[in-house]
């Protein structure tokens, strides 16, 4: 394959990536917003939900289709469930203090992750997708007559992908219209500005931080539910997703969730370009180290204002 | 002022029987002594800059692999013996730290976890991209014929036990005199309270960074340790679960206390190894009782006792 067309498939590739990477990455950035709680758990919350959609898939049997629409409502909605009675035990009885919730996420990681090795086994597990067809791409190029049309060989993609693109922007606008348009989402974003002020102002905060640390989770469950058919369920598949998503929410700006996605498209297009042409081991340790540059010496993210 | 000499007898008495319990244990868990008695030189080295200066960093794995690979490196590539490389490990760890800390510091609270955690793990990922040197994963053995000492056969039970005691004697010595110096009682005002010690006019990053190059070091000598002890240098000692093992094992033995890291490490070795016997999921413990210890007991077991029974314990 030439160039370009490559460079086309990369950014296919890189597009998937993204979408899935915007999902997780929101559910981070929405509990760090409200919560101001750095949820290290978040992505064996991710893992979680990819092993439900396993579950759910092959309990009902039949069609795949059925089997993923169930796993598409079900996983969120159990992971969201366990986040929410997570936050009920142990971070409110912590009282949201940054350093002691650090510890305790991390111990969760470690619950939820082993107790996932212990029931559904070392092995990585596959989902079936709903539908599955190949669709070859064309390409254009200046021929001598002008502009032409040929279908290079490899540049294609599945259906199931350019799904997974489709579904991952119709959730980010359903939950952007359930921030700014609902009651429930105007009592998140006044917990957000000021959690004593809407405590004041007869805000449940404490109801309001269960039900938000659940919908963080629930994101990041449905991110791997559309993941599943792609990449397989597998116990440690928490690990990329939870550094991939901290490292957006910086880029991005911790708690800003516009920021949010414009920082996992630019994070997911270039690690899937990046990982095309170089090795990704040394892509991994640039962007590592770049990230970290960043939080040093722009803490409030390279696209969020700073605090006055 | 009258010099409490309780600590000092206290100490005594724990070095002694810790001497002692070679000779009266079964050769099983003296073996198990001396791998925990290493693993508390880390402790010690976390809760210096933890315990004592309220630092929390999520990436110490990094300097426990420099001193690590420090010594490993030096001793099968240039063909170094023990205790210069020893010497180059500790080095290698503490450039790491001052480097780290100079850049980390500039960060406070959880920015500062996150980045020592980003930090941790570029330094994991680049032992990959030079396997080359580092064999990865693999990880490479250092041969049984190189491990001695003065003439001490490290890779007998004896000879490891002894010199796992003298280095952890030493360090624990050592940073018990100095968290009660002038500079490490600086470190506990900083941890108390920043702004009025900076207020006091102390210069408190320049404190703050020299904990960490102190504490750096420290767990570079333990990861140099526990290579030359026990032969084998390896990528799994950078990987996130090293750095958040002494953390487990300083919040479980009590942070900011001297004996803590050791009680804390030699508690959970033994969890984990009575886990590890029953499922593969062992680390299912650590996760157990890292949430139980923030929920019922953040000071720890040394800490607990400190404030109900003892309140003298160093």
């Amino acid at each position: 394959m030439e160039f370009g067309p490559h460079l086309m498939l990369a950014a296919l590739e890189g597009a998937v990536t993204a979408a899935i990477l915007a999902l997780t990455a929101m559910g981070l950035s929405i509990v760090f917003g409200v919560m101001r709680v750095v949820n290290v758990a978040h992505g064996e919350f991710y893992m979680l939900g990819a092993v439900i959609a396993w579950f759910v898939a092959t309990t009902l049997g039949g069609h795949p289709a059925m089997g993923f629409v169930a796993a598409l409502i079900f996983a969120p909605l159990i992971v969201g469930a366990l986040a929410g009675a997570a936050d009920r035990l142990i971070l409110q009885r912590l009282n949201y203090d940054p350093d002691r919730t650090i510890v305790a996420t991390i111990g969760l990681l470690y619950i939820i992750q082993q107790s996932t090795l212990m029931t559904f086994g070392p092995d990585a597990r596959p989902v079936e997708a709903p539908f599955n067809q190949r669709l070859a791409l064309p390409w254009w190029e200046w021929g001598e007559s002008g502009l032409e049309m040929f279908w290079p060989w490899g540049l294609s993609i599945t259906s199931y992908k350019l799904f997974v693109i489709a579904a991952a922007a119709v959730i980010l606008i359903a939950l952007w219209l359930f921030m700014t348009r609902t009651k429930a989402g105007l009592i998140m974003r006044a917990t957000q500005q000021d959690s004593e002020m809407a405590q004041a102002f007869g805000v449940p905060v404490g109801n309001v931080y269960s039900w938000v640390f659940g919908l963080g989770a629930g994101l990041a469950a449905m991110g791997a539910v559309l993941v599943v058919p792609i990449q397989q369920a597998h116990y440690l598949m928490g690990h990329d997703p939870l550094l991939l998503s901290f490292i957006v929410v910086i880029i991005g700006g911790l708690g800003s969730l516009p920021g949010t996605v414009i920082a996992a498209i630019l994070i997911g297009m270039s690690d899937g370009i990046i990982s095309v042409f170089f090795s990704p081991t040394l892509a991994k340790i640039i962007a590592t180290l770049l990230v970290a540059m960043v939080l040093v010496f722009r803490p409030q993210g390279l696209l969020g204002r700073s605090e006055s | 002022m009258t010099i409490d000499r309780r600590p000092i007898v206290l100490h005594g008495v724990f070095l002694v029987l810790l001497a002692a319990a070679f000779f009266v244990l079964p050769t099983y868990h003296a073996g198990n002594l001396s791998r925990v008695m290493t693993l508390a030189i880390y402790a010690m080295g976390f809760n210096f800059l933890f315990g004592y200066t309220g630092l929390l960093s999520l990436g110490h794995a990094l300097f426990f692999a420099a001193g690590m690979y420090g010594l490993g490196m030096s001793m099968t590539g240039w063909g170094l013996t023990p205790l210069p490389a020893l010497v180059v490990g500790v080095i290698c760890a503490a450039v790491m730290g001052l480097l780290i800390g100079f850049l980390a510091l500039r960060t406070k609270g959880v920015a500062f976890m996150i980045v020592t955690l980003m930090f941790a793990q570029a330094g994991y990922l680049t032992i990959f991209y030079f396997g080359e040197f580092t064999r990865g994963d693999e990880g490479f053995v250092i041969q049984q014929a190189e491990r001695q000492l003065f003439g001490i056969d490290l890779t007998s039970e004896m000879g490891r036990y002894f010199a796992a005691f003298i280095l952890f004697t030493g360090t624990f010595i050592g940073l018990s005199r100095l968290v009660q110096s002038r500079f490490g009682r600086t470190l506990i005002a900083v941890r108390e309270n920043e702004e009025r010690t900076q207020m006091l006019g102390y210069d408190t990053q320049r404190h703050k960074l020299s904990a960490m190059v102190v504490s750096a070091a420290v767990s570079g000598l333990a990861g140099a340790t526990y290579a030359l002890l026990f032969g084998y240098v390896g990528a799994t000692f950078a990987t996130t679960q090293y750095s958040i093992l002494p953390l487990l094992w300083v919040l479980l033995g009590g942070a900011g206390t001297m004996i803590g890291p050791f009680i804390g490490a030699l508690f959970m070795f033994y969890l984990i190894d009575f886990a590890s016997g029953i499922t593969e999921a062992y680390m299912l413990i650590a996760g157990v009782v890292l949430v139980l210890l923030t929920l019922y007991a953040p000071q720890g077991f040394a800490g607990e006792l400190r404030k109900r029974m003892i309140p003298w314990l160093p």
